[in-house]
């Protein structure tokens, strides 16, 4: 069965790019451009893994991560953080509430898809 | 019905009420409970200036004279604001010199002498005793008038009674017996009477519930209002003489006033109250606006009630003095006559209390206690001299109050009893000089006190005492009309030619004209001596923090000497106990066979001081502590070094509160500093993520490219777009930034000159028009004729326009879209203006939006493209200019950004100075 990604990223290019990396890699792939939408197609849609950004309009990736993880219906969802802002203190913060790991901006894409299947195993 | 026995039997009640409600206070205050301290307890004691005069002659004066009553109380309402400074330092000196009374207040002042002190008392007595009879008359008619109720009988003369039938006789008797268990409880003068001033208290309150009662009455019972007691005194004619005859001139006026914001202060009376009963300096403000207003409350009915009394009897029979029994009276009202003879009993009873205690402390300390230890030179003296000060304290009541009774005997209804209200006033006026000059003037001497206080007090015997006797007819009249010898220029009331003033502004101005006068000559002939010196800096420098805090003294003397001679005055135990608490504040050993040294001679001295006087502690402390006396220089000496402590203190403190200042500016520097870092982090902690963003899709995009390349040619093409246009967005940032941070740090280039407005607005247009018509927008120019220059960077505007029309762009709706641009023409300056008619900004965004990197998030279609740094630099080339920009705008509503552009001069020098 083929898994479901979520990119939340208000970032269009970024998204845009994403998006045909992972569909490369044989994954399903819905895209969100803001916290609010991001929550929402989460709920909906119950994906796999979500690669979340975190400096976005409406609800940040923060807020959104702590609102899955603390619904136990999502908890289970695995959630990759991704930030522009690479500073130690963000990382801990993000990984405190629960995300399963966090990527810096830029990122080499191999690393993306590595990181993505390794959580998905 | 009313009668002898009901009325004897309700004084009685009345005093026995006071009686409680002192001994009451008291237990309150041995408990720790003091009633009196408290701000309008202490205000209402100082209601004790209102006397019987004011009582029942307040409303004679006015039935004569029309507001001729007022000044009494106007002079002491303005001088009250005086209070805060002048009665405040009156308050300290006393306090820290345990000063009893004005005598001693005066004497103590100007260098402790025997003689000063003697003066002063004297003027006291021969002016108070008077105005005693005056309240015992007041007393005893109103007793007799009650009797007759309900027919009005004015009293017959008091002299023509047998003396065991004269009710003024046993009034004076009942009240030095009260006056006594009051008073004379405690002996250190200096404690302060809480029984008697609660008491005191209570009676203010009374006199002005009685007064009120019977100004109700009258006003609203017998007419309606204060408007028909007007109205109807007018028809029948009484207003216009009364206010034809006023004898109140207004230098009258003035003098009157003066004469009574002095004696607020001056009587033995208010000085005890306001002085030595004082418990706290907070008093005082309350006091200043506390006193004025019940004042001003005594004084609303007088008027109303000497006018019915006018009307009520009009043949003249009834004294106007008593209408405010007679009225009551006269409508059958017995219990109100009741009341209101209660009124005047707690008004006459409340001066003669406590006008009793200081003018026996006065005469016990200054007259009887030089006397005494004069006899005790050449005999021994007794041990315990508590019961003979005692004893000598008692006696001054008892004599005081049968003076005051022989001298209503004698006096009657006589010109010199009826006018001493103002006369008594004139006498203490006589210690403005000395008191107040001593506060403020180093230079005063005890020759020159006695002096002044001598010559003013001559002056107004000469002016005021012996012309009211010849009026009553006791001296022949002839030198009042011709000078004494038939010399003209010496007639009591027009001395030197000097008339028409009216008999009290005249003494008032020759007395107090001697008495500055020789105060001063005399002061100024020969310089203070050594004492005078250190007592005057006590007096003088009061109010000074670090004035010297113990008088000069060098000398031997033991502790223990110096406790055995408080204790002959003051008894063991309690002296026992002061030395105990003095040595504990001290913070030294209490060791009784120990030298004493100058601090604790001092403080004997000031404990003995609230028994005995200044004057007689500085005797009798000298008599066991063997003195040596200081010269002059060394006074001056001592006192020097005190300033000069003074000013090395002062000079410290002002160091320290420069550091105190610049530690305070330094910790605000460096919250500034920490604020500044804090910014510049976030500062390039959005920069950072500004350029990671677009890097982000860049690397993606080329490494996809690269690893891939079996990419579709289609989406080939759209991610090498997307790459060339992430990269101008990058560059357009660091331009951006770049340009920011040269504006900001002061270091931006600017190439000012001559700009039309008008060119640039159309420029700026031609240069948008590609992308108003790509979108299909309606662009509307609202701009005036002609050329309108300012003073401006070219580029820099054009700058800022070009941001606001592609913000406008960026926002307008698809389609449809409508932008105006608009320049207006204001005296001071141009206003530019772009409105667009996309969704607006929400009210929270407003501010936000002109801060870095603050995209209007919640604006639809936001553009991700922007730097989020268009409006900040647009913000700051405006405002480099001397002008403004803003936006208005309301959600779906559209929005106006516009910026103002200074005219002429201003843009001028603004950008002069910027260069």
């Amino acid at each position: 069965m083929t898994q479901h990604i979520l990119i939340v990223d208000d970032e269009k290019n970024i998204a845009i790019s994403v998006d045909y990396l992972l569909r490369r890699e044989g994954f399903e792939v819905s895209v969100a451009h803001d916290g609010e939408e991001g929550l929402k197609l989460i709920k909906s849609l119950q994906p796999d893994l979500v690669l979340l950004d975190v400096m976005m309009p409406k609800l940040n990736g923060f807020e959104v991560c702590e609102a899955v993880k603390r619904d136990p219906a999502l908890s289970s969802i695995r959630i990759i953080m991704l930030t522009a802002k690479g500073r130690d203190a963000e990382k801990e913060k993000g990984l405190t509430l629960g995300a399963d790991a966090y990527i810096t901006k830029p990122f080499a894409t191999r690393d993306l898809v590595t990181q993505v299947k390794a959580l998905l195993e | 019905m009313l009668g002898g026995p009901l009325i004897i039997a309700t004084s009685l009640f009345y005093l026995g009420l006071l009686f409680a409600v002192a001994y009451w206070a008291d237990r309150q205050a041995d408990r720790g409970h003091s009633v009196i301290a408290h701000p309008t307890v202490y205000a209402l004691s100082l209601a004790v200036y209102c006397t019987a005069w004011t009582y029942y002659g307040s409303v004679g004066r006015a039935a004569q004279s029309g507001i001729g009553f007022l000044p009494i109380y106007i002079g002491p309402t303005l001088g009250a604001a005086l209070w805060v400074f002048l009665l405040l330092k009156m308050i300290r000196v006393s306090k820290s010199q345990r000063i009893t009374s004005i005598a001693d207040f005066i004497s103590s002042r100007h260098g402790k002498s025997h003689l000063l002190g003697g003066l002063v008392t004297i003027i006291a007595v021969v002016g108070i005793i008077p105005y005693i009879a005056l309240q015992l008359k007041a007393v005893s008619n109103s007793f007799t008038i009650l009797l007759h109720y309900p027919d009005i009988i004015m009293p017959s003369h008091a002299t023509t009674l047998p003396i065991w039938q004269d009710t003024a006789l046993y009034v004076a008797l009942l009240l030095a017996l009260f006056t006594i268990l009051f008073g004379t409880r405690h002996l250190d003068a200096s404690e302060r009477h809480e029984g008697l001033v609660a008491a005191i208290a209570f009676e203010s309150i009374i006199k002005l519930l009685a007064l009120t009662a019977v100004g109700l009455f009258v006003t609203f019972g017998l007419y309606h209002g204060f408007a028909d007691v007007m109205q109807q005194a007018k028809t029948a004619g009484l207003l216009q003489p009364m206010f034809d005859s006023s004898s109140v001139t207004s230098i009258n006026w003035f003098s009157f006033s003066f004469l009574a914001a002095m004696a607020v202060l001056l009587l033995p009376r208010q000085f005890q109250v306001a002085v030595v009963e004082n418990s706290s300096e907070r008093h005082l403000s309350r006091a200043v606006w506390l006193f004025p207003l019940y004042l001003l409350l005594i004084n609303i009915f007088v008027l109303p009630i000497a006018l019915a009394g006018r009307l009520a009897f009009p043949d003249g029979s009834v004294d106007a003095d008593t209408f405010v029994l007679t009225l009551p009276i006269a409508h059958g009202q017995e219990w109100l006559a009741m009341l209101s003879y209660l009124g005047g009993l707690s008004a006459a009873t409340g001066m003669v209390i406590v006008e009793a205690i200081a003018l026996s402390t006065m005469v016990c300390n200054d007259l009887v206690m030089p006397l005494l230890l004069r006899h005790w030179r050449t005999r021994t003296a007794p041990v315990d001299m508590t019961s003979v000060l005692l004893l000598v304290r008692r006696s001054a009541i008892f004599i005081i109050l049968l003076l005051g009774y022989t001298y209503f005997r004698v006096a009657g209804e006589a010109y010199a009893l009826v006018s001493i209200g103002l006369i008594s006033f004139a006498a203490v006026a006589q210690f403005a000089p000395t008191l107040f000059g001593g506060l403020y003037w180093r230079g005063g001497t005890q020759a020159g006190a006695l002096a002044g206080l001598g010559a003013g007090f001559l002056v107004w015997i000469y002016t005021l005492l012996l012309p009211s006797f010849a009026k009553s007819g006791w001296l022949p009249g002839s030198f009042l009309e011709f000078g004494p010898f038939g010399i003209e220029f010496l007639i009591p009331q027009a001395l030197f030619g000097l008339s028409g003033f009216g008999e009290i502004t005249h003494c008032l101005f020759w007395s107090l004209t001697a008495n500055v006068g020789a105060y001063v000559a005399v002061s100024l002939y020969k310089p203070p001596n050594a004492e005078e010196t250190a007592q005057a800096s006590l007096f003088v420098d009061a109010m000074k923090y670090d004035r010297p805090a113990v008088g000069l003294w060098r000398g031997n003397a033991e502790v223990d000497e110096l406790k055995q001679l408080a204790s002959r005055f003051l008894g063991g135990q309690k002296v026992e106990a002061a030395f105990e608490d003095f040595y504990r504040n001290k913070g030294t050993v209490y060791d009784t066979s120990q030298p004493a040294d100058a601090e604790t001679v001092h403080f004997a001295e000031t404990l003995l001081t609230g028994a005995i006087g200044s004057a007689s502690a500085r005797v009798m402390v000298a008599s066991v502590a063997q003195e040596e006396p200081l010269g002059l220089d060394e006074v001056m000496g001592i006192l020097d070094e005190a300033s000069h402590i003074r000013a090395h203190s002062k000079a410290l403190e002002e160091k320290s509160r420069e550091l105190e200042q610049a530690t305070t500016e330094l910790r605000s520097a460096n919250t500034r500093l920490q604020e500044l870092d804090q910014l510049k982090d976030d500062f390039m902690s959005s920069v950072t993520h500004e350029l990671r963003t677009p890097l982000t899709s860049i690397r993606a995009f080329s490494e996809m490219l690269h690893d891939d390349p079996k990419i579709h040619l289609d989406d080939r093409k759209r991610f090498l777009s997307i790459i060339v246009s992430e990269t101008e967005r990058l560059t357009r940032l660091v331009n951006q930034v770049l340009d920011l941070a040269s504006i900001e740090s002061g270091r931006g280039e600017w190439t000012t000159g001559e700009v039309n407005v008008t060119g640039l607005i159309r420029q700026s247009i031609e240069a948008t028009e590609q992308l108003f018509r790509d979108k299909g927008i309606l662009v509307v120019v609202d701009i005036p004729d002609g050329e309108h220059r300012v003073w401006a960077d070219h580029d820099r505007l054009m700058q800022v326009m070009l941001n606001l029309l592609s913000n406008a762009v960026k926002f307008v709706p698809d389609t449809d879209g409508k932008i105006i641009v608009r320049l207006q023409i204001a005296p001071e300056n141009y206003q530019v203006s772009v409105t667009d008619n996309g969704p607006g900004i929400a009210e929270n965004q407003q501010v936000m939006i002109f801060e870095k990197f603050q995209r209007g998030d919640d604006r639809e279609g936001a553009n991700p493209m922007g730097t989020g740094l268009g409006l900040p630099i647009s913000r700051q080339i405006i405002e480099h200019f001397g002008g403004q920009l803003w936006v208005e705008s309301s959600l779906n509503n559209g929005a106006t950004f516009s910026f103002t552009i200074p005219k002429g001069q201003t843009a001028l020098t603004n950008t002069a100075h910027q260069e």
